[in-house]
């Protein structure tokens, strides 16, 4: 055992900083999912179109590629997550009205929410306590996120149900992944900045909600 | 959905594809090679999630 004072020091200093990156990535990471949801109530109380959502989520991705990784290290950072969450859940709106008006839409969201929730806490967890590297996945998910990107595009043209289907289920899976690599990044030191974390964990929880809700749709024979 | 709309995300997609390519190259280049017992660790969370989803599906 290393007993060496300075050694010691630096190790609780290490612990200490992670310790307040998680305190402080889950605690931005709740109030804009908060905020989030308040966007989405709005926009469906507002009934806004389909097309708004396109503009909603061109406005959240140009934010995401070129004002985040300028501002992530200022407390500008923390603006700009919040016109992030709240252009994506202000997007959300049409979708959600369109499934509320499904004979048991109401049903479908809240078990999409729900399943959510449990699918980002359960794995979130697991990558906390086991404190496993998960930094070996980051090429495939990757990888992975490109080819459905790829066939995404094609099937917006082509419309093949059972393609869209295959789409949200791997959608699923590979944000399972990147919820596992970011945590484990967070707790093993590869991500040191929580506006950073918390838009790469939003995003996965953004599109596993998104992706079950199309799931459950379908499969409920409804969609 | 509207041609104007599906042109949109379309474009939206390409934009996606554009900026995750080059990130996507790096990262296979640079990621560590690993052995069969840490796959484990990420194969059970994944298996675990699809029979979550399954139950999901069969809730409504």
């Amino acid at each position: 055992m290393n007993t060496n004072p300075s050694v010691l020091t630096q190790g609780a200093v290490s612990s200490l900083a992670t310790t307040k990156l998680i305190r402080n990535t889950y605690t931005l990471l709740s109030i804009t999912l908060l905020f989030s949801a308040l966007m989405a109530g709005l926009s469906m109380t507002m009934q806004v179109s389909h097309g708004v959502s396109l503009f909603t989520l061109i406005g959240a991705f140009a934010l995401i590629w070129l004002v985040l990784p300028r501002t992530a290290n200022s407390a500008a950072g923390i603006g700009v997550v919040f016109a992030i969450t709240g252009l994506l859940g202000f997007g959300l709106g049409p979708m959600l009205n369109s499934y509320l008006a499904l004979q048991n839409g109401s049903q479908i969201i809240m078990v999409a929410f729900g399943g959510t929730a449990t699918i980002f806490l359960g794995l979130s967890g697991y990558a906390l306590v086991t404190r496993k590297n998960f930094s070996f996945l980051g090429g495939m998910l990757f990888v992975g996120m490109l080819m459905v990107l790829v066939a995404a595009l094609a099937n917006i043209f082509m419309e093949i149900p059972a393609l869209s289907l295959a789409i949200s289920s791997i959608v699923i899976l590979i944000m399972s992944g990147f919820i596992l690599y970011d945590t484990s990044r967070i707790v093993n030191g590869g991500e040191t900045n929580y506006v950073m974390a918390t838009v790469g964990l939003y995003l996965s929880i953004y599109n596993i909600f998104v992706h079950l809700l199309h799931l459950l749709s379908a499969f409920s024979g409804r969609d | 959905m509207e041609m104007w709309m599906k042109i949109g995300y379309a474009l939206l997609l390409g934009m996606m594809i554009m900026f995750i390519f080059p990130r996507a190259k790096q990262m296979l280049k640079e990621s560590p090679k690993v052995s069969g017992n840490e796959w484990m660790g990420v194969l059970i969370p994944i298996i675990a999630v699809v029979l979550f989803v399954m139950l999901l599906i069969k809730l409504v």
